[in-house]
């Protein structure tokens, strides 16, 4: 049945795919093939470019635009040339030293201080190396080069497409067919590059910065510009990744094993719990669903941070809740069975924040079960139970899984419960001794305790954060490929 | 035969997207691709699927069913009254469960005696209510600054965010273009990574730009990295069907009219959903700006209102009781835009994150 299924779908796509290719398409895969095959070499790369152009185009990858003037695009080439010009004056002044000590295999030797100065007789101060900034600026350095490796292959390619042009006695396209040609053929590039520049600011050069962090010795010992940090190699992997020996390797175990329990129970309560409430207020018969679903939505509505704020109190040893009860119990910071209590809490407390969200969502999902599935399920006599388990709970599990799978990994990274409910806290020195872990700790507390804490281990926070995106990067590839949505984006038009 | 099933198998997965919709505008557009594969398959069970995105009327087979079952047995009736009150029981102690605190976070606002988190019982016997919490709490704390910065930032920010997902998630969904696959891969594996790991980095670059201390740079970190979060947006674009922008391309329509003309009317849920969420963020989130701000005239709300309570490390200090005010406040400001969005917001959800 499964295969005729998709049989059936394949055949279907394979329909739509001749429907569309019947219509006249702008910019699929079928129109780029019959380009490539007008104008052979249109997309040549930057070698052969190099190798088969004309004159213009050597010169060009020397001087960039002088293709394009000799041709008549003067706005275009001077665009280039300007870039090229911006390129070799930041090099020169600020990137080229940087980067080249990026390669110079240490970073930085001069350790700044005071300077006896003879002439003088006084100690002045002499600004040393600074190890941060070196690794800072180099990374900058490296990605502008990147950047304008990429600008000059354009500018070599562009050219040597001219070059095609002239052979075939085409028109060189003038700037306004250039601009309008960027507003419609190319439109992805004006649609993709100003969030790709703030990608590459805020994300991708932060992150190559604290990558290499990690191969580096950059702790409280090893403060610039007082003291510098160097290259270790994978001495950080190395010191947590031993184990059975030392106290780092252990603490990770214990606070990684939290973790996934944490990520287990905090995604399956909410999805299994929100779904049972679901199916209460969607029961037949139940009136007053608004209502119902608007005081459990408001709970959504509350910012996180104050009903996390407000349930610390609420939980305080002298809280509201202990207060009520007369009890001592303390739900947040009892040490016993290894912080048992406080873990309970905090599944609880994020029961209670999470559930609505996922009541939104079934209540939405639930309304689309086959209602003639469940009709001859009952015919056939199958009780509400059976009907859940065999025919709702799988439904909704297809609908689901990508989500059920993004909220695993929202649960491994999710800091705010953990840290304005305990603090990642109690502290515990017997099982975490000198590390900083805490028995409610995710791998990203920890990870931020160590960057902010008064002795900031920065290296070992990096290999934890590799160790964070290896765990999450396979967990997502592995679904996100599995997911139809990826397969077949069109599906659901 | 096989074929129908799978195609009502499809419009079921289709009405998913349009279960919770209401009457948005990107229904009418997503109804075609409906209704179509409704009449293709044509056999019992898409039309169940499709009438119950209808209403929760019961079909009428069902009704049928129902009555000869009752008519059958007299104790089934009854049974089903007993759900019924377990239901309403159970619907409404849960319900209670889920208000208590935000009655809590009220009451607590409103107690100006004792006004120190530590009360021995829930009502003291020198207690008073008043607005004396809010008085204080716009006298001598810096909340409307806060207030102020923090708008400023939600709204800057709100805009950038979603017009930079808007740009991703257009190109990545209606265009086609070498390493498409590829830049989405690139993407999805740039956000597995923390945020926290590379936040002191971006200090540093925020401080070499010296941009540190500015609300500026608090907008610039929250957009800067938008693209990222294309996925949910993109999934909503894929369901808009392509033929209207052909037909609009036909008619001589730029990429530029086609992408402001056609596409973004039938995206409004997904439009609101981005603007309601990337709104919200910056009042919710105070790691960010702990680490870049620390001038207290400068602080947002959640930094500001965290610092209040969590200043010395004391479990309780008389500022509880105006930091519940001030909470209150932003609560009901978050839970009007909330509600009067909820329905873009289920819309959002359901319609760009689930998917088989």
């Amino acid at each position: 049945m499964k295969r005729c299924e998709t049989g059936a779908k394949a055949r279907d796509k394979r329909n739509g795919k001749m429907k569309r290719n019947g219509k006249m398409k702008r910019n699929g895969d079928e129109e780029r093939k019959t380009e490539t095959a007008a104008t052979d070499g249109k997309n040549a790369g930057v070698f052969y470019a190099l190798k088969n152009g004309s004159a213009a185009t050597k010169i060009s990858a020397a001087f960039m635009g002088v293709g394009q003037i000799m041709r008549g695009q003067i706005v275009k080439g001077a665009l280039y040339l300007a870039v090229e010009t911006a390129f070799i004056l930041f090099m020169v002044f600020f990137g080229g030293g940087y980067a080249a000590h990026l390669f110079s295999g240490n970073l930085g030797t001069k350790v700044s201080g005071e300077v006896w100065n003879e002439e003088t007789q006084v100690f002045e101060k002499a600004a040393g190396d600074n190890s941060f900034l070196i690794l800072l600026y180099g990374v900058v350095s490296l990605v502008v080069i990147l950047l304008f490796a990429l600008i000059w292959a354009a500018n070599v390619k562009g050219s040597y497409r001219n070059d095609l042009r002239v052979k075939q006695n085409e028109k060189i396209p003038s700037l306004k067919e250039d601009i309008s040609d960027l507003f419609n053929k190319k439109f992805y590039i004006p649609l993709l590059v100003p969030p790709f520049i703030g990608l590459l600011l805020f994300t991708v050069l932060p992150l190559i910065f604290m990558i290499l962090i990690a191969f580096t010795n950059y702790d409280y010992n090893h403060m610039p510009p007082g003291k510098l940090f160097d290259w270790v190699g994978m001495q950080g992997f190395k010191a947590l990744f031993s184990f059975g020996s030392g106290e780092l390797p252990a603490a990770f175990l214990q606070v990684l094993l939290w973790t996934f329990v944490w990520a287990f129970f905090a995604t399956f309560t909410n999805f299994f719990l929100g779904l049972l409430l679901a199916m209460l207020i969607n029961k037949k018969g139940v009136r007053g669903k608004a209502f119902f679903r608007a005081a459990f939505v408001t709970a959504i509505a509350v910012p996180q941070f104050v009903t996390l704020l407000l349930m610390q109190k609420i939980l305080d040893r002298n809280g509201i809740l202990n207060v009520i009860f007369h009890s001592n119990v303390l739900f947040l910071t009892d040490t016993r069975y290894h912080a048992l209590i406080p873990k309970i809490s905090i599944i609880l407390v994020n029961i209670w924040i999470g559930v609505p969200y996922t009541l939104l969502m079934c209540s939405g999902l639930l309304m689309n079960v086959p209602e003639s599935s469940i009709e001859a399920a009952k015919m056939d006599g199958a009780n509400p139970v059976q009907i859940f388990f065999k025919i709702t709970l799988p439904y909704i599990l297809q609908m689901t899984t990508p989500y059920l799978i993004t909220q695993f990994v929202g649960n491994i990274n999710n800091f705010n419960v953990i840290w304005l409910l305990t603090n990642g806290g109690p502290v515990d020195s017997v099982r975490f001794g000198s590390t900083k872990a805490q028995a409610t700790d995710l791998l990203v507390t920890w990870l931020y305790r160590l960057t902010t804490d008064a002795n900031p281990q920065y290296n070992v926070a990096s290999v934890i954060g590799i160790v964070i995106f290896v765990i999450c990067a396979a967990l997502s590839l592995l679904t996100f490929n599995r997911s139809g949505a990826n397969k077949n984006e069109e599906a659901f038009q | 035969m096989k074929n129908t099933a799978y195609m009502a198998k499809n419009t079921a997965g289709n009405t998913s997207t349009n279960v919770a919709t209401g009457n948005g505008a990107g229904r009418t557009a997503r109804e075609t691709g409906l209704n179509t594969g409704a009449v293709n398959a044509g056999d019992g069970a898409s039309t169940a699927a499709a009438t119950a995105t209808a209403a929760p009327v019961t079909p009428s087979g069902y009704r049928t069913n129902a009555a000869v079952k009752r008519g059958k047995t007299g104790g089934a009736k009854r049974n089903d009254r007993i759900g019924l009150a377990a239901t309403y029981i159970a619907l409404t102690l849960l319900s209670v469960l889920w208000l208590l605190p935000i009655v809590y976070l009220l009451y607590t606002a409103f107690r100006v005696q004792p006004d120190t988190g530590i009360i021995n019982k829930l009502f003291p016997e020198n207690l008073r209510l008043g607005w004396g919490n809010f008085r204080r709490l716009f006298e001598e704390t810096a909340f409307l600054l806060w207030l102020r910065n923090t708008l400023i930032v939600a709204t800057c920010s709100c805009l950038l965010t979603t017009l930079f997902i808007l740009m991703v998630s257009y190109a990545l969904s209606r265009l086609r273009f070498r390493l498409r696959k590829t830049i989405m891969n690139v993407l999805l594996v740039l956000g597995m990574f923390p945020g926290f790991m590379s936040m002191i980095a971006i200090y540093f670059i925020l401080k070499a730009m010296g941009l540190t201390n500015s609300l500026f740079a608090l907008i610039l970190v929250y957009s800067g990295s938008a693209g990222l979060s294309y996925y949910i947006c993109k999934g909503f674009f894929d369901t808009i069907p392509r033929a209207m922008e052909e037909a609009a391309f036909l008619d001589g329509a730029g990429q530029i009219a086609i992408f402001f003309k056609i596409t973004l009317p039938l995206a409004k849920p997904i439009i609101v959903y981005t603007v309601l969420t990337s709104f919200i963020a910056p009042w919710c989130d105070f790691i960010f700006v702990n680490t870049i701000i620390n001038d207290s005239r400068r602080y947002t709300l959640s930094l500001g209102l965290f610092k209040l309570i969590n200043e010395e490390k004391s479990g309780f200090n008389n500022n509880f009781t105006v930091f519940c005010a001030g909470a209150s406040v932003v609560g009901a400001i978050i839970v009007t835009l909330f509600m009067s969005m909820q329905r873009y917001y289920v819309e959002g959800v359901t319609g760009g994150a689930v998917k088989g």
